[in-house]
């Protein structure tokens, strides 16, 4: 076990290099240079020229990509231009916003996937499993901009339960932080219990198939015995992939849904950058976003040998 | 039937649609064991057994059409309500399947698939549940039976992943045992082994036991009865020895024929049966197997022989030109 998860963290290490080339020259490659950005259209060739040796811009790109690696190992992402934040300032100001949002998404999306899979997949074939194929189908090509804007319309609009936009932090007044919470989490949460129900709810068929839920059933036990602990288990890998891939996705922000609904997360640091062009903010988050991303599937690596003893003992 | 049997399966038919159209898994079969009996049923590959089986357990696929009689311990299994048949299997009525590498779960340990069964069905504490699991895989002839508690079943060899299964089958002293060609998945030198511990238990437990199985060889020893299936229906059925002495049905006399033998020389050609079993979407108007027999005549191929006695009433056979009569003509 210990060896299989050093060979799992070894694996990252390429990984990450990876991620932090493709992020600096993304930022490097773009068009337009980035001391004009900041000294305006009226700025002199001499003021201009000092800032970019300020900057070390006037360094071949190699040597700009190592030290500002050499930064980034010792903690420093550099700050923004604009605001005078360090990256990590910023990112941690907005990366609550954006986990709270993750995981009550992900909560909402396994809440309403998982249970509706099983049932589907006991009674696959039946009317309620067809029903809820077709729905879900429906559901999957339901774009998170048009469910965002029907739920603001219904739950805030029409029937004034819950507040439109806006957001309150946690610490300071938790009820209010969840009502504000609630709309978006759930226009994330439509967006993906689709692919997770039918995901698991096609595994669990193939489970279902197997000889030791025959053997299972000949043994006498319950259903819900059946279901939960020989069906759900092997049948959830694929499900713990997707959910992995979906939280790692999340971790980066919700542009869309952070955007509608006014939340002051991830994305709306990364969009905000975007448009005022601040390269030092995007580059960094951009990294550090990257980087969840990689040791979200590392977990999700080692859930796979939670699940499955074989590939804790290097069977499969 | 009369109430004497513990198990009688009686005029039993299982339809499975498929895309070709229906196909007849078994036929109209009727058979039956006593308490502590053993009955072998034998047949190639597609003839029905595993349906019979799985017929009696309730077991089949979804789709699967099933009529007749299922009788086990006075009661109807096809018309019990599910919450009494699931209290039923696992207690009263116990299975082994063919593949001990796919019918154990592989993400749970060997000992919660043994406790699980026992706590299901008896009343019995974790600790005495522990105990008594380890019992039944020592009784088994499993090494280290405390250690393979916490094993997964990918840990064990397949003669030890069906040892565990048949520990499991016994955990809850069933009346019936049900095993589906227990042995075909595991080299020729586990085999015996794994028949000769079934035999015991059996023996030692005083259960009824039902061994399914394509060879002859398996049952020849080890069983009371032997009933002979081919294309879903019993072609011929009789006591052990009586039906290795005298075997009247031609199939029966291919299949025995088809055995390899110890005594015989060298690279001797195995005598096979020539031809396929009949499509079974397709049903034969006359008896199913004329079509590869080698006495068949014109009312082969246009009448169905019923199963039924000869000159004793438990040796039944379903045709007309058994084989003596045939040894007779040549005489």
């Amino acid at each position: 076990m210990t060896f299989f998860v050093a060979r799992r963290l070894l694996y990252l290490l390429p990984v990450l290099i990876a991620v932090s080339l493709l992020t600096f020259s993304i930022a490097s490659l773009l068009p337009g240079d980035l001391a004009y950005t900041i000294l305006g259209d009226q700025a002199t060739p001499e003021n201009v020229a000092a800032l970019r040796h300020d900057m070390g811009l006037d360094q071949p790109i190699w040597w700009r990509y190592l030290s500002w690696l050499g930064n980034v190992l010792q903690g420093d992402f550099g700050r923004s231009f604009r605001t005078g934040q360090t990256v990590l300032q910023a990112v941690a100001e907005r990366l609550p916003v954006s986990i709270e949002l993750m995981l009550l998404a992900q909560l909402g999306a396994l809440g309403i996937g998982v249970p509706l899979a099983i049932i589907c997949a006991a009674r696959s074939g039946g009317p309620f499993d067809r029903f809820m194929t077709g729905t879900a189908f429906g559901m999957l090509s339901v774009p998170t901009f048009l469910s965002a804007i029907l739920l603001i319309y219904f739950f805030a609009v029409e029937l004034r339960w819950l507040p439109a936009t806006g957001y309150v932090p946690f610490a300071e007044d938790p009820a209010a932080n969840l009502r504000f919470m609630v709309l978006p989490a759930l226009t994330l949460a439509l967006a993906e219990w689709p692919s997770i129900m039918r995901v698991l709810r096609s595994d669990m068929i193939a489970t279902l198939q197997e000889d030791y839920i025959s053997l299972a059933k000949a043994k006498g036990l319950k259903t819900s015995r059946i279901l939960f602990v020989h069906a759900l288990k092997p049948s959830s890998l694929t499900l713990v992939t997707i959910t992995g891939i979906n939280i790692g996705r999340l971790i980066g922000g919700a542009v869309i849904v952070e955007t509608i609904f006014a939340l002051p997360g991830i994305g709306r640091l990364l969009i905000g950058a975007i448009l005022t062009r601040d390269l030092i903010i995007l580059q960094g988050v951009v990294l550090l976003v990257g980087a969840g991303f990689v040791i979200m599937n590392f977990i999700v690596d080692m859930l796979y040998a939670v699940l499955d003893p074989r590939i804790r003992h290097g069977h499969a | 039937m009369n109430g004497n049997y513990l198990l009688s399966v009686e005029d039993v038919v299982v339809d499975l649609p498929t895309p070709r159209g229906n196909l007849r898994a078994v036929d109209h079969v009727d058979l039956t064991v006593g308490a502590g009996r053993t009955l072998g049923i034998v047949g190639e590959s597609g003839c029905g057994k595993t349906m019979l089986s799985r017929a009696v357990l309730q077991l089949l696929p979804k789709k699967a059409k099933l009529s007749g009689r299922v009788m086990f311990d006075g009661q109807d299994l096809l018309q019990l309500p599910p919450e009494k048949l699931r209290k039923l299997r696992g207690r009263s009525l116990a299975v082994v399947f063919q593949d001990p590498m796919t019918s154990l779960n592989p993400v749970l340990t060997i000992g919660t698939q043994l406790i699980e069964t026992l706590q299901e069905h008896l009343e019995l504490d974790d600790a005495a549940a522990t105990r008594r699991s380890v019992e039944l895989l020592a009784a088994v002839g499993i090494p280290a039976p405390e250690q393979r508690l916490a094993q997964y079943p990918h840990q064990l060899s397949g003669g030890m992943r069906q040892r565990v299964a048949i520990a499991i089958a016994l955990s809850c002293e069933p009346k019936l045992l049900i095993a589906d060609e227990p042995t075909t998945a595991l080299d020729v030198t586990i085999q015996a082994q794994i028949l000769d511990l079934l035999a015991r238990e059996q023996r030692r437990r005083h259960m009824a036991m039902i061994i399914i199985t394509h060879d002859l060889g398996v049952v020849a020893g080890r069983t009371d009865e032997v009933a002979v299936m081919y294309a879903g229906r019993v072609v011929e059925r009789a006591p052990t020895p009586a039906l290795f002495k005298k075997m009247r049905m031609p199939y029966t006399e291919a299949l025995l024929a088809a055995l390899p033998k110890l005594d015989a020389a060298p690279h001797t050609p195995l005598p096979a049966i020539s031809g396929r079993p009949p499509d079974p979407t397709r049903p034969l108007k006359g008896c199913s197997f004329s079509p590869r027999c080698r006495y068949a005549v014109a009312r082969c191929q246009d009448e169905k022989p019923a199963l039924e006695a000869a000159e004793t009433k438990a040796h039944q056979f379903a045709c007309f030109h058994p084989i003596e009569a045939h040894a007779d003509a040549n005489a």
